[in-house]
């Protein structure tokens, strides 16, 4: 256990300084700011385009805190995929993980940990921006904080397991493109319904959507955010779902990919040595 | 020896072999980079859907998503590659061999297009069976010499950010990222790009992509007049300038780099 503290800690500072330290601060600062501001600005553009109606609408602050929110998904997912095929092709230091008194599951965790620090400063700051110049309909006095903080937790919990679900994956595919992470976490990003209610989605793919912890975490954040009723309105689906409920079923999704990461990671990390994939480099 | 054009096209064609050979050995990638960006375009058609948008606005998603496709591909397989092969130590070994690193950067990009390209072809497909997005291809000759000539501009372009990129250490990764959203967002991925305000859209019509998915939606969707920027006409003959200037300017400027680089001893360089 110990050790597993010290391989989660030691990565954690150590993706802080990838992520932050070794860039310049100023390039570091813009890129916190400007890329989560303009990401969400997309979206503002594209609901002011059509909608054309002031942003103190509860559905404008229903889609925007969902895509805030998701700013922790992209990070997360994003960290720990990439964390194995930079490590392995870039710095090619993963052999030297694993002939270290390392336990690369919680160096994994502790690489996502890193971003979800930087991830942190970009969902700050595309609240901020949102409660200041969008005029976000959510009223800070009346967040239900203690539920906001659940819903996190798991939220993160959730996400973590699902980055090292996909670390997994990732230790077995050569570097074709970029990131793998952002494939995935831009395929969740329909299926979770970050931007609009799973109603929209056709009834076939609704089941998808409701089989994904991080759909059941979008809806309590909102909850706790906006208030249950706003939010219950929007998305009919997830409205017959009371909200100790959502928490209940998304902590029970997350112990349940918990256990299926393990295991999974066993297998995958297993696979990849015997392939001899752990010092792989593909020059592409 | 091989020289000139045929050194040009030799180095070209030993740049693009590993891309290719790489995809199809392993095709994980058909799955990561074709499917899954599907569906995260799909994300901003359920969003139109969700808001009461026309239907041409899922066209207009549909388009913006494909093109994403070249603009990773500038940014992450050509601008910041060349940083990754230094860290990797081929970029000194590029400048020792005798071919042009525009012939280098053409043999990225081309060997990328396989991958580029399908991920493209597959979001205009499945917008088209899933979404029922008619397409219109009464203008494809234009539509053709428009995709062409904005490709140019846009590989010009990305030849330009490489010899940048050859400076930059570990802040390269950060730079790649700060140039993906901002430009979805000036460039009108997802939205008619005459929605923004005018001066946006005059500094956005640098990034060749602009102008360029303007004129491919407005001959794909020639009843939808709020589309339109510019004529198609006007919009073809800026990207055309800007092909010039790019292709011209980054031969210069990876000259110049070049030589920066190798004065202030960064082509080596490998900050672990």
């Amino acid at each position: 256990m110990q050790q597993a503290a010290r391989s989660f800690r030691v990565a954690t500072w150590l993706g802080w300084q990838i992520e932050s330290n070794w860039a310049d601060p100023f390039l570091f600062l813009i890129y916190s700011i400007v890329k989560p501001v303009t990401s969400v600005m997309i979206l503002v553009v594209m609901y002011w385009v059509i909608a054309q109606t002031d942003t103190s609408s509860p559905y404008f602050a229903y889609m925007y805190v969902g895509n805030t929110a998701y700013i922790y998904v992209g990070s997360i997912l994003v960290g720990v995929s990439w964390a194995i095929i930079d490590d392995r092709e870039h710095y090619q230091t993963l052999k030297y993980i694993y002939i270290s008194p390392i336990r690369i599951y919680f160096y994994l965790l502790g690489r996502g940990m890193a971003r979800f620090l930087t991830g942190t400063l970009s969902v700050v700051v595309t609240m901020a921006f949102g409660l200041l110049f969008l005029n976000l309909s959510i009223n800070l006095a009346e967040v239900n904080w203690l539920y906001f903080t659940a819903s996190m937790v798991l939220g993160l919990a959730s996400m973590a397991v699902m980055g090292l679900l996909l670390g997994a994956t990732t230790l077995q595919m050569a570097r074709h493109y970029w990131s793998v992470g952002e494939s995935v976490a831009g395929a969740l990003y329909l299926l979770c319904g970050a931007i609009f209610p799973v109603d929209s989605l056709p009834d076939w793919l609704q089941p998808v959507s409701m089989a994904l912890p991080l759909t059941y975490w979008l809806e309590s954040l909102r909850r706790s955010l906006l208030g249950s009723e706003a939010s219950k309105e929007i998305s009919p689906s997830l409205a017959r779902f009371s909200d100790s409920q959502l928490l209940l079923i998304l902590l029970i999704s997350t112990l349940i990919m918990t256990f299926v990461s393990i295991y999974f990671f066993r297998w995958s990390e297993h696979q990849a040595r015997e392939k001899g994939l752990i010092d792989m480099t593909t020059q592409h | 020896m091989a020289k000139g054009a045929q050194l040009f096209l030799r180095t070209m064609i030993a740049r693009a072999y590993p891309r290719v050979i790489g995809a199809a050995r392993e095709r994980s990638w058909l799955f990561f980079e074709t499917v899954l960006p599907l569906l995260s375009t799909a994300a901003y058609v359920f969003f139109y859907r969700a808001i009461n948008a026309p239907e041409e606005y899922v066209g207009l998603v549909v388009v913006g998503g494909a093109m994403t496709a070249y603009w990773l591909n500038v940014l992450w397989s050509m601008s910041s590659q060349l940083y990754w092969d230094k860290d990797a130590g081929n970029l000194a070994l590029y400048i020792a061999a005798p071919g042009s690193m525009m012939a280098i950067l053409l043999g990225m990009a081309a060997g990328g297009l396989i991958m580029t390209t399908t991920r493209a072809a597959i979001i205009i497909l499945g917008g088209w069976l899933l979404f029922g997005v008619d397409f219109s291809l009464t203008y494809w000759a234009l539509l053709i010499v428009a995709f062409a000539i904005t490709m140019a501009a846009l590989y010009g372009m990305g030849m330009l950010f490489a010899s940048l990129f050859l400076l930059f250490g570990r802040e390269a990764w950060h730079m790649s990222n700060l140039l993906q959203e901002p430009i979805y967002l000036f460039s009108g991925f997802y939205f008619p790009v005459s929605s923004l305000p005018l001066w946006i859209v005059a500094g956005a019509s640098l990034i060749p992509l602009t102008l360029g998915l303007d004129a491919m939606r407005q001959l794909l969707f020639p009843d939808n007049p709020t589309f339109g920027l510019l004529s198609v006409q006007i919009e073809i003959a800026i990207l055309l300038v800007l092909a010039v200037l790019f292709i011209g300017s980054s031969r210069f400027a990876l000259g110049y780099m070049e030589r920066l680089a190798m004065r202030e001893g960064r082509l080596t360089e490998r900050r672990r």
